[in-house]
C-alpha cells in the first residue's frame, strides 16, 4: 500500500467515525446532520449530470418528490387504505404498530429507489435528446408541473398535504427518531459517495465527461451517448428518490410544492451546492453542500424574512464571479495537488505564443 | 365525454375569446424575451417577475387614486430603467458566458424580485379594478371584461410601435445590427454594450407594460412569476425568434389551450397544464428534429 492510499483510509476512516459519532456528540443537531446527508446526496447526485455530463438539470427535484410521494404512500397503503389515511386526520384514527412502521418505510425505500430510476429511464431517452439550455428549462418545467399536477390528485391529499405516518409511539426513547433518520441517511450518504467514487475510477465517468465536452465527438467516436446519459440519470434519479424518501419520513409533513417538488428550495439548492464546491469534482459537492448548509444555518435565523433575498443574491455572485466553484480555484492555484503536471516546456511554449 | 365545455358551446365561444385576449398579452411579454434572447442571447427567468413587477407599479398607482390604467405608460417608464440598472449590475457580466450561467443568474435576480416584492406588496393576491365594466354577447350568456379588450388593444397598440421604432429608429438599426453579427456591428461603431443595456430596458419596459394590463384585467402576486416566464419562453421556441405574426399567432394557441385546459382538466391543473405543455412541446421537437440529426441549440 503506497503512502496516498494509506492517507486516504486514514480521511475516510476518520470521517465515517465522526459520521457515527456525531449524533452523540452534537445530540441537539440530529435534524440538521440529516438535512446535510441529504443534502450531500443531493449535491452530489446533481453533480453527475450537472458537472460531469454537462447537462445543467433543475428536474432532480422531480425524483426527489417522487421518492417523497412514494414511500409515505407504501408505508400508509400496505397497512391501511391510503385515501382514507389522507383525507382528513387519518393518521389519528389508524395508528401504525412498530414492526409495521419499519416494514412499511423499509418496502417504501426500495420502491422509492426503484421508481424513480424507472421514470428517469422511461423519459429519459426524450428530454435527454434536448441541449443545453433547452434541457434546463425543460427540467424545470417538469419539476414545476409534477408539483403543480401532485397538488391536485387527491389520493396523496391533494393541495392540503400528506402526513407521514409518525414514529411509532412505543419505542419510548425520544432520541430513537432522530437516531434513526440520522443513521439511514448517513447510510444513503456512504452508500452514494462509494458509488460515484467508483464511477469516477471508472469508464463511464471517462464518458460522461466526453459527452460534456463535445457530445457529438464523442458520438462519432462510436460510444452510444443516449444510453451512458440515460443510466447516469437514473443513478442520479435512484439515490435522489431514497433521500427524498427519508426527508419525507423526517419532515413528517409533505405538501407538493413546499415540500416535495420544491423547486424553489432544494431544486435550486442542490445546483447552487454542486457550484460552490465545484462541479465536476467529487469533493466538489460535498464541501459545498456543508458549506451552504452551515452558511445557511447559521445565517437564516439571523437575516430572518430576508433569507431568500440573501439566497437569491448569492446565487447571482456565485454564479458570476465564482463559476468554477471552491474547488476549481483550489485547482487553478495548487494544480499539482490535483495531479495536474504542468510541461515546464509547454509553458514557455504558450507564452511564447502569446 | 361529459365535460361541460362540450355540452355548452357559448362556454366554447366564451373561453376562446377570454384565450385570444389572453394570448395577445403572452404575445406582448414573449415579443420582449424574443428580443433579449435574440439580441443578447441570454434567456430570462426573471422575466415573468419583471412582469409581475410592472404590475405592482400599476397598482401602486391605483392605491393612490389614480387609475391604474395610465400604469401603461408609467409602468413601462419606470420599468426601463429597472431594467438598465438590472443590465448594468447583473446582465453585463453573463452576455457573452455559458447560458446556464444566465438561466441560473436570473433564476437568482428572479427570488429576489419575489422576495422583495412580498415585503413590499405582501403575499396577498390582488387586482386593480378598472371599473371599465363588461360586454354582453350572444343574449347575454358570453361575458367580456371590457378590460380585456383595453388589454388586448393596448397590447397590439404597442407592439405595432415597437416594430415601427425598431425598422426606423437608429437604435432601432443598431439593435438588429447586433443581434445579426455583434462583433461586425462592433467593428462598424456600433456600441454594443450601450445596445445591450438598451435591449434589456426595452424588454424591462414591455414586461411594465404587460404587467400594468395584467393588474387590471387578470390577478396579481409575488409569487406568479414564473408561469410567465415559462409561457413566454414556450411562445417563442414556437414561434422562432424575431417573427412578431408567429410570435402573436402563437401567443393566442397558448391562450387557447389554457382557457379550454381551464375548463376540461380544472381550474387546480391550469399551471401544471402549461408547465407540461412546455416539456411536450421540447419532446415534440426534439423528436422532430432528431429525424435530420440536429438538435436544439
Amino acid at each position: 500500500m503506497n503512502k496516498l492510499k494509506q492517507k486516504d483510509l486514514i480521511l475516510y476512516s476518520g470521517l465515517i467515525i465522526l459520521g457515527l459519532a456525531a449524533p452523540y456528540l452534537f445530540s441537539a443537531f440530529k435534524v440538521q446532520l440529516t438535512y446535510l446527508c441529504v443534502l450531500i446526496v443531493l449535491a452530489m447526485t446533481w453533480n453527475l449530470q450537472g458537472g460531469e455530463m454537462g447537462y445543467n438539470t433543475f428536474g432532480n427535484i422531480l425524483f426527489y418528490g417522487l421518492g417523497m410521494y412514494l414511500t409515505a404512500s407504501v408505508q400508509v397503503g400496505m397497512f391501511f387504505p391510503l385515501a382514507e389515511w389522507t383525507e382528513s386526520g387519518g393518521e389519528k384514527t389508524f395508528v401504525h404498530t412498530t414492526s409495521q412502521y419499519f416494514q412499511g418505510i423499509g418496502v417504501g425505500l426500495l420502491v422509492s429507489a426503484i421508481i424513480p430510476a424507472i421514470v428517469a429511464g422511461a423519459i429519459g431517452y426524450a428530454i435527454l435528446g434536448l441541449r443545453g439550455h433547452y434541457f434546463a428549462i425543460c427540467t424545470l418545467g417538469l419539476g414545476i408541473a409534477a408539483g403543480e399536477i401532485a397538488g391536485g390528485i387527491e389520493i396523496i391529499g391533494a393541495g392540503q398535504g400528506f402526513t407521514t405516518p409518525p414514529f411509532p409511539a412505543e419505542i419510548v426513547d425520544t432520541e430513537a427518531r432522530g437516531k434513526f433518520f440520522y443513521f439511514l441517511s448517513f447510510a444513503l450518504l456512504i452508500g452514494t459517495f462509494v458509488f460515484v467514487k467508483y464511477i469516477y475510477g471508472s469508464r463511464f465517468k471517462l464518458i460522461l465527461n466526453a459527452i460534456r465536452d463535445n457530445e457529438d465527438k464523442a458520438e462519432a467516436m462510436g460510444i452510444q451517448t443516449m444510453k451512458y446519459k440515460i443510466t447516469g440519470w437514473m443513478c442520479s434519479a435512484f439515490f435522489c428518490g431514497l433521500a427524498g424518501g427519508i426527508m419525507g419520513g423526517l419532515i413528517g409533513y409533505i405538501d407538493s410544492t413546499d415540500v416535495a417538488f420544491d423547486g424553489r428550495e432544494m431544486g435550486v439548492f442542490m445546483v447552487l451546492m454542486a457550484i460552490l464546491g465545484g462541479k465536476g469534482t467529487l469533493w466538489g459537492p460535498v464541501i459545498g453542500a456543508t458549506l451552504f448548509h452551515f452558511f445557511k444555518e447559521g445565517l437564516w435565523t439571523l437575516i430572518l424574512g430576508w433569507q431568500y433575498v440573501a439566497l437569491g443574491v448569492l446565487i447571482v455572485v456565485i454564479v458570476i464571479y465564482f463559476p468554477e466553484g471552491l474547488m476549481g480555484w483550489l485547482r487553478e492555484k495548487y494544480p499539482e495537488r490535483f495531479g495536474e503536471v504542468i510541461d515546464e516546456k509547454d509553458r514557455k511554449a504558450q507564452v511564447e505564443l502569446k | 365525454m361529459d365535460f361541460l365545455i362540450f355540452k355548452a358551446p357559448m362556454l366554447m365561444v366564451q373561453a376562446s375569446l377570454d384565450g385570444i385576449l389572453l394570448g395577445i398579452l403572452f404575445a406582448l411579454i414573449a415579443y420582449g424575451m424574443a428580443l433579449q434572447w435574440g439580441v443578447m442571447n441570454i434567456i430570462n427567468i426573471a422575466q415573468g417577475d419583471l412582469v409581475i413587477l410592472g404590475g405592482y407599479i400599476a397598482y401602486t398607482m391605483y392605491l393612490a387614486g389614480i387609475h391604474p390604467a395610465w400604469g401603461v405608460i408609467v409602468s413601462p417608464i419606470i420599468m426601463y430603467f429597472v431594467g438598465w440598472a438590472l443590465y448594468k449590475l447583473v446582465i453585463n457580466k453573463v452576455v457573452d458566458r455559458d447560458l446556464f450561467i444566465s438561466i441560473l443568474a436570473t433564476f437568482g435576480i428572479a427570488i429576489v424580485f419575489q422576495q422583495l416584492m412580498n415585503f413590499i406588496f405582501g403575499a396577498d393576491v390582488v387586482v386593480a379594478q378598472s371599473e371599465y365594466g363588461t360586454t354582453m354577447l350572444f343574449d347575454n350568456s358570453v361575458t367580456l371584461p371590457n378590460s380585456k379588450i383595453f388589454s388586448a388593444f393596448i397590447s397590439v397598440l404597442y407592439a405595432i410601435g415597437l416594430v415601427i421604432y425598431m425598422k426606423k429608429s437608429k437604435l432601432g438599426r443598431a439593435i438588429r445590427a447586433t443581434a445579426q453579427n455583434a462583433r461586425a456591428a462592433k467593428i462598424l461603431g456600433v456600441d454594443t454594450e450601450k445596445v445591450y443595456a438598451a435591449t434589456f430596458g426595452i424588454n424591462a419596459a414591455l414586461c411594465g407594460i404587460a404587467g400594468a394590463l395584467i393588474s387590471i384585467t387578470l390577478t396579481l402576486h409575488p409569487y406568479v412569476g414564473l408561469p410567465y416566464t415559462v409561457r413566454s419562453f414556450m411562445i417563442v421556441i414556437v414561434a422562432g425568434l424575431g417573427n412578431l405574426p408567429a410570435v402573436a399567432v402563437s401567443g393566442m394557441g397558448l391562450g387557447l389551450f389554457e382557457e379550454f385546459a381551464d375548463y376540461i382538466l380544472g381550474t387546480e391543473f391550469r399551471i401544471g397544464a402549461v408547465f407540461m405543455l412546455l416539456v411536450l412541446i421540447l419532446v415534440y421537437r426534439r423528436f422532430k428534429l432528431s429525424k435530420k440529426r440536429e438538435y436544439l441549440k
